[in-house]
Order: structure tokens, then C-alpha cells, then sequence
């Protein structure tokens, strides 16, 4: 279904609002296979909104989402596109009743139809693969926030995604906790995994990104390549964003 | 006659003491058949609630407030006197478990929902992202978290039925209750009705206990 002229991801005229609040202004956006799209922006702006959008954790008003050709609709197709389709969150969000190996192990076990043990074998191979292959039979709330967020990473993985979004995935840790997550994720893109990362990171953003989209209140204001937006931003608002985040 | 001799005759008790029994064995039987029914028909009922199509959601609603609100007592004696009159006779035993469990699955069903309803979003957001369909959702992830929050209420609602078991003696169920007065008529003493008494606390004393080491233990591990 995806051909070479179509993008992975494509959004098409997206418009959300809050009652009288338009929280994003007609977005279009194609994002491709193997591409690292990094969406920076102050908070309100619209860009985790954005993101939840894709995977339809936000419903929306007006416009289109497809990833892979698919519509992302309500419906029966819903859950099949959703698990082509990872999610990180700033909460972490593990099931706190299943182990680290049974979180990751859920997702294959019930919706690829895995046996227990397949499904338990790839969960080893993914916590071993963030580094985590010791702490796989402790619940999430005897990992520390760090390892708890490698943990989900290697739950969306395991869906083998065609894409992984990521909401503000360090914003929740010490600081201490960071480096750790954001190895994780610079080691996937350099792996040419499909990656949408919300993040305040600019040195991540820097390194890792092949494109950064600049949001500012619900409409991408700029996007380009890292070298060039962080040091000859085209638009004056970008231009204040950075300014600000510098000082 | 002296206050021993009246309430703790003990020659009458041992004479009550197998009715007493059989009335126990009775009452615990209601209480089992109403607390397993009542739990089963209230999980339904509260997933009805909460995720039912839109119709179905507001009669769930109105059966929840209606049952919550008609005191058991009326219920039953709707159930066993009124019945008939439309050709629906059911025995003392089936009209005191099915009132017992339209109460309790009301009571049961508050419970889940306030239990479900306490999870944070974020868990029903990671199950959707996975692409979990309804079912699975409930059977891995938010029932057996909902279920460590909702066993204090859970069991002090159980508490309850047990306890309304004793108005099965009004519609001639030979329960624990019903047993003794029968016993203190035979004897023409309350000494039984004292031992009926004891028993029901002997039988739910250890389960308000229970209420209280879960709801201790619950504290201690959402601190």
C-alpha cells in the first residue's frame, strides 16, 4: 500500500477545537517511512495534541489522518491501525498489575495472536534490547522512572510499529534520567525506525531529528532541517522560541 | 425466673441448638447464592453502565437508582406476596435470593463503576495504543486493577447480604432467624434467639474484621 510517492504518515486539513478554542488550525503534514520528525514548540502550542491525533486518543473536528494508506477512523479498523502504530507517553502509562516482561509481551500475546511463550520471548528480546533484560519479572513500581520509560518503549515496539510516537517521553524523569532514555531512542532512529517525538531535548532534537516542525499556538509556524532551524531560523516567532530557550 | 435463667438458658439452648443449625446452614446458603449472583449480575450491570450502548447505558442508570432506593423488606414482600397475583410464584428460597441479588447487583455495580472509574486515563490510553479490543482491555488491564480497589466496599457489601438474609423469615424461609423464634415459641423462652444472635455474629465478625485488614492493607500499598 505504501508506495514510494505517498508518505507513511499523511495528515490532511486537521483541525481540532475545545468549544470555542482551536487547538490545531488546519495541519497538513507527510511524514516518511524512516523519517525522525522532531516537533518542538512552547507548551500549549498544539503538539501533543498533534500527536495523539495520529493514533485517534484525540478525536478531531475536521480533516484526515492515514497511516499507510489506512484511515485512522472510528470503527472496527481502529484498533488494527492503532497497533501499527506505537505510543510513549509522559506518564510511562505501564500496567502496574503486570510485570515489566508482561507489559511488553501483552500487546503480541492479544492482538498478533502470539503464543504465551513467543509472545514472551520477543518481550525478553525487546527488554534486553533497552537494556533491561535483569529487571524483567519486576513490577513497574519497583523500576525507577527511567528504566519504567524503556520499558514502555520496548512495549510499542513490540508491535513491530511501522511508526512510534513519542509524547514528551523525558519530561516526567529526573534529570539524571534522561540520557538513558534518549540513548534508547537515538539507537532506534539510527536503526531506521519511523519516529515522531514530542520533546523539549533540543541537543536530542539536534542530533537525532532529520526534520524539526516548529508549532506555535495550533499551527506549524516553521520546519526544516535541524541544521538550519537551530541556527538560521527563518520565522521571527522560531527565532524568540529559541532565543528564550537558550537563556 | 431469673435474667440467667431467661436469656441464657442453657438447657434450652442445647434443646434449640439443632434448629439453630439448620437455620444457619440456610442462611448461609441464601447469602452464598444472593452474593455470587448479585456480584456476577453487578459486574455486568456496571460494564453496562459505563460502556453499553446509549439506551441500554440509561436503563442500567435507572435500575442502579430504583434498586438502591426500594428498601429490601418491600422488595421481598412484592416479590413473594404480589407475584402470584400475575401467575409467578416462586418459592421463599428462589424470592428471597432473587431480592437479595436485584439489590446487590445495584450496590455491586456503584462499586465497579467507582472502582473502574478511579484508574487513571492513561491506562485505558496505553491499552487503546496497543490496539487492545474492549475485552481485552477489561479482562488485562483495567478489571484486575479495578478489582484491588474495590475489595473493602466489595466485601462490606457482601456484609450486607448476609445480614438481609434475615428477612427471608418474614416470607416463612426457615433461616437462622426464622429458626430461633420458632425455637423461643417451642421453649416459651428468647434463650434461642440469643444463640441466633451470637451465631450471626460469630459468622460475620471475622468478615468486618477482614473489611478493615484490606482496607488497611490498601492504604498501605497505594501510599
Amino acid at each position: 500500500m505504501n508506495t514510494s510517492n505517498t508518505a507513511l504518515i499523511q495528515i490532511r486539513n486537521l483541525q481540532k477545537r475545545y468549544g470555542e478554542f482551536t487547538a490545531l488550525h488546519d495541519i497538513n503534514l507527510d511524514i516518511a517511512e524512516g523519517e525522525v520528525v522532531v516537533v518542538l514548540g512552547p507548551s500549549g502550542s498544539g503538539k501533543s495534541t498533534l500527536i495523539r491525533c495520529i493514533n485517534l486518543l484525540e478525536d478531531y473536528q475536521q480533516g484526515e489522518v492515514r497511516v499507510d494508506g489506512q484511515a485512522v477512523v472510528r470503527g472496527k479498523s481502529l484498533a488494527l491501525v492503532r497497533a501499527e502504530v506505537g505510543m510513549v507517553f509522559q506518564s510511562f502509562n505501564l500496567f502496574p498489575h503486570l510485570t515489566a516482561l508482561r507489559n511488553v509481551a501483552l500487546g503480541p500475546l492479544r492482538v498478533r495472536g502470539m503464543s504465551r511463550r513467543q509472545a514472551d520471548e520477543r518481550a525478553a528480546g525487546l527488554l534486553a534490547k533497552v537494556g533491561l533484560a535483569e529487571h524483567a519479572h519486576k513490577l513497574p513500581s519497583q523500576l525507577s522512572g527511567g528504566q519504567q520509560q524503556r520499558v514502555a518503549i520496548a512495549r510499542a515496539l513490540a508491535m513491530e510499529p511501522k511508526v512510534l510516537l513519542f509524547d514528551e517521553p523525558t519530561s516526567a524523569l529526573d534529570p539524571e534520567m534522561v540520557g538513558e532514555v534518549l540513548d534508547v531512542m537515538q539507537s532506534l532512529a539510527r536503526s531506521g525506525v519511523t519516529m515522531v517525538i514530542v520533546t523539549h531535548e533540543m541537543g536530542f532534537a539536534r542530533r537525532v531529528a532529520d526534520r524539526v516542525i516548529f508549532m506555535e499556538s495550533g499551527r506549524v509556524v516553521e520546519q526544516g532541517r535541524p541544521e538550519e532551524f537551530f541556527t538560521a531560523p527563518r520565522e521571527a516567532r522560531t527565532k524568540a522560541f529559541l532565543q528564550a530557550i537558550h537563556h | 425466673m431469673n435474667l440467667i435463667d431467661t436469656f441464657f438458658n442453657w438447657t434450652v439452648l442445647q434443646g434449640a441448638l439443632p434448629m439453630l443449625m439448620k437455620g444457619l446452614v440456610t442462611t448461609i446458603l441464601l447469602g452464598v447464592v444472593s452474593i455470587f449472583l448479585g456480584l456476577a449480575s453487578g459486574l455486568l450491570m456496571a460494564l453496562l453502565r459505563l460502556y453499553g450502548p446509549l439506551p441500554l447505558r440509561a436503563v442500567a442508570r435507572v435500575y442502579i437508582d430504583v434498586f438502591r432506593s426500594i428498601p429490601i423488606l418491600v422488595l421481598l414482600v412484592l416479590v413473594y406476596y404480589a407475584l402470584p397475583f400475575v401467575g409467578v410464584r416462586l418459592s421463599s428460597f428462589a424470592s428471597t435470593v432473587l431480592t437479595l441479588s436485584l439489590v446487590s447487583c445495584a450496590y455491586t455495580a456503584e462499586i465497579f463503576r467507582a472502582g473502574i472509574q478511579a484508574l487513571p486515563r492513561g491506562q485505558f490510553e496505553a491499552a487503546e495504543a496497543i490496539g487492545l479490543n474492549f475485552f481485552c482491555t477489561m479482562r488485562d488491564v483495567v478489571l484486575p486493577q479495578a478489582f484491588r480497589i474495590v475489595v473493602p466496599p466489595l466485601t462490606s457489601n457482601c456484609i450486607n447480604v448476609l445480614k438481609d438474609t434475615a428477612l427471608a423469615s418474614v416470607v416463612a424461609m426457615p433461616d437462622l432467624l426464622k429458626q430461633a423464634t420458632q425455637a423461643q415459641a417451642l421453649a416459651a423462652n428468647p434463650t434461642p434467639l440469643i444463640g441466633a444472635a451470637l451465631l450471626y455474629l460469630l459468622l460475620l465478625l471475622p468478615l468486618v474484621r477482614l473489611v478493615g485488614y484490606f482496607e488497611a492493607r490498601h492504604r498501605a500499598s497505594s501510599r
